[in-house]
């Protein structure tokens, strides 16, 4: 599902972030991503947005090579996955109804659908109810919450975590973990960024570990 | 749900072609009549979430309103000033008849005599004879100023012969050449073509027409600078919206939607300002000018602007507003690919 062939990214400020990175996430795969600050992590997960282009190699995404989709069709190729993040990255001044459906509206769902799928999500999330609370009237963990709700409001196949569990306790973390692990039991392909090594370790997955912008252990 | 989810990933073959994987994407939604309805109700969103926006600080979309309804009104103000002095001149038409007056010691006998060898040239069509009793009456009649013209014991005026010069006679030079002529026969003491000030006055008014193109050009280009910087800080301040949007795969189009209808709507409401604007400054001045064309026969009305011009002036502003914003956000969202 993601396929990583070769890639390495450059800056002309910084030199290489990532080199010679090969891994392959087959159809249902939930792996972390691990590596100290500033190991690449977070440059590997823009790459698989396509917020940036490789430098060198390839990236295939279910079998589509994003170094040479055009800038037109990567909104489409985004659509085919849920980003999480550990600043949440809610829209404050919209209701959470109106941050969950966002996805859909841009994918131009009609108005049932979308208000059947943000329901669904939301009880997916146990967020039945707030629909029309505003993100800073809820807590850290709900918050996080809304953010998996929005990422998966879409049904991706494909959902890109960036350091979920960052700001929240281990109960609130333990228990977005357990969310991850239902969606990758219906065959969503999961991609943790992480250095929470207790969880990570407590945990039984593929762990990805980035050093200096190499792949040491996969 | 969970079931449509399993469902659709198990019929995806592993490796496809990038063409049907847009198409199958980009088909999510339901059927045409749904994604028909979400695009317009997209739009109505936009539409009235960026007036929305605008109205929420009332004091900066104000000021930036207030400078692009004087610089538009400005432009249409001149636009309407020059049609006004059209107006004026519209309904005098061009002749290119020349007025001879004659010197007060020819009389009238002499003048006829003059008239007889006048038409007899090639390029005059006919010429008309205006004696001074004639003259006299026709200034009684048309100046007012009749009592003090009888208060005169001798009739000052001399007698006039109106000459009309061929059609064919157009060429400036040559009808300055016949005027030359008249004007050095020993019987003329002066010869002027009568209708040479309208032309000198159309002159300068195509020139002031120009003048208020070029300022309404002017003035349109400040208006798209300054719709321009307006919507480049409103997508400053919704930057992390732009971001967010894109990340969850929102297309250029999706984002610049919303500061479209921004740079609509600051044009838009620029427009019926400005309209307003310049409608009360003719207000004010509709009085004077109603006063003025009273003592001079009351025949000139102060022009406004016409309902095709109404709405031509609103439709610029408009328009003006949404290429305003569009130039900015082509440059500032490219620019921030780049970033």
């Amino acid at each position: 599902m993601i396929n990583f062939v070769n890639v390495s990214k450059r800056y002309a400020e910084t030199g290489d972030v990532l080199r010679n990175i090969s891994f392959h996430l087959q159809r249902g795969e939930m792996a972390f991503l691990t590596g100290h600050s500033g190991a690449g992590k977070s440059t590997l997960l823009r790459l698989i947005a396509v917020m940036e282009r490789v430098s060198r190699g390839q990236i295939l995404l279910d079998g589509q090579d994003l170094s040479l989709a055009k800038e037109s069709q990567l909104p489409y190729i985004r659509r085919k996955m849920g980003f999480i993040y550990q600043d949440y990255k809610l829209l404050h001044d919209r209701t959470v109804f109106d941050n969950v459906a966002l996805p859909l509206v841009i994918a131009g769902y009609g108005h049932h659908e979308v208000t059947r799928r943000v329901r669904a999500a939301l009880d997916k999330v146990s967020l039945t109810g707030k629909e029309k609370k505003y993100p800073l009237a809820l807590s850290g963990g709900e918050q996080q919450r809304v953010g998996i709700a929005r990422a998966v409001v879409n049904k991706p196949p494909i959902i890109i975590a960036d350091e979920p569990t960052g700001n929240l306790d281990p109960d609130l973390s333990e228990e977005i973990m357990f969310l991850f692990g239902q969606f990758q039991r219906v065959g969503v392909t999961i991609l943790i960024a992480s250095h929470d090594i207790s969880l990570i370790t407590q945990l039984n997955h593929r762990v990805l570990k980035l050093d200096h912008g190499q792949l040491v252990s996969s | 749900m969970k079931r449509s989810n399993k469902n659709r990933i198990k019929k995806d073959p592993p490796v496809r072609a990038v063409k049907p994987e847009i198409r199958q994407t980009a088909k999510a939604g339901g059927n045409f009549k749904d994604k028909l309805n979400a695009y317009r109700d997209q739009h109505a969103q936009a539409l009235f979430s960026s007036l929305g926006r605008l109205v929420a600080t009332p004091f900066v979309s104000m000021m930036t309103i207030s400078v692009l309804a004087i610089a538009i009104s400005l432009a249409s103000g001149f636009y309407i000033l020059v049609s006004n002095l059209q107006q004026l001149t519209a309904n005098l038409e061009t002749s290119n008849q020349m007025s001879l007056f004659l010197r007060d010691d020819v009389s009238e006998a002499h003048a006829k005599k003059l008239v007889d060898s006048i038409k007899l040239d090639k390029n005059v069509q006919s010429v008309k004879l205006i004696t001074k009793e004639q003259a006299l009456q026709e200034f009684k009649t048309y100046s007012g100023f009749g009592a003090a013209i009888n208060a005169l014991e001798t009739n000052p005026l001399p007698i006039v012969l109106q000459v009309l010069p061929k059609n064919a006679l157009n060429d400036k030079e040559e009808l300055s050449e016949l005027l030359k002529n008249f004007q050095q026969s020993p019987e003329v003491d002066f010869a002027q073509m009568d209708l040479q000030w309208v032309d000198r006055l159309q002159s300068i008014i195509s020139l002031a027409r120009l003048f208020a193109n070029l300022l309404s050009l002017l003035l349109g280009t400040a208006v798209l600078f300054i719709v321009g910087n307006s919507v480049r800080l409103e997508l400053h301040n919704r930057r992390d919206e732009v971001v967010i949007s894109k990340l969850v795969g929102a297309t250029d189009a999706f984002i610049r939607r919303p500061f479209l209808y921004t740079g609509f709507w600051i044009g838009f409401i620029s427009g019926v300002l400005a309209w307003f604007i310049v409608a009360l400054l003719m207000l004010i001045l509709n009085h004077s000018v109603e006063a003025l064309s009273e003592l001079y026969g009351g025949s000139f009305h102060l022009l406004f602007l016409n309902f095709t011009e109404t709405i031509a002036l609103i439709f610029l502003s408009s328009l003006l507003g949404v290429i305003g914003s569009w130039a900015v956000l082509v440059f500032q969202l490219q620019y921030t690919k780049a970033s």
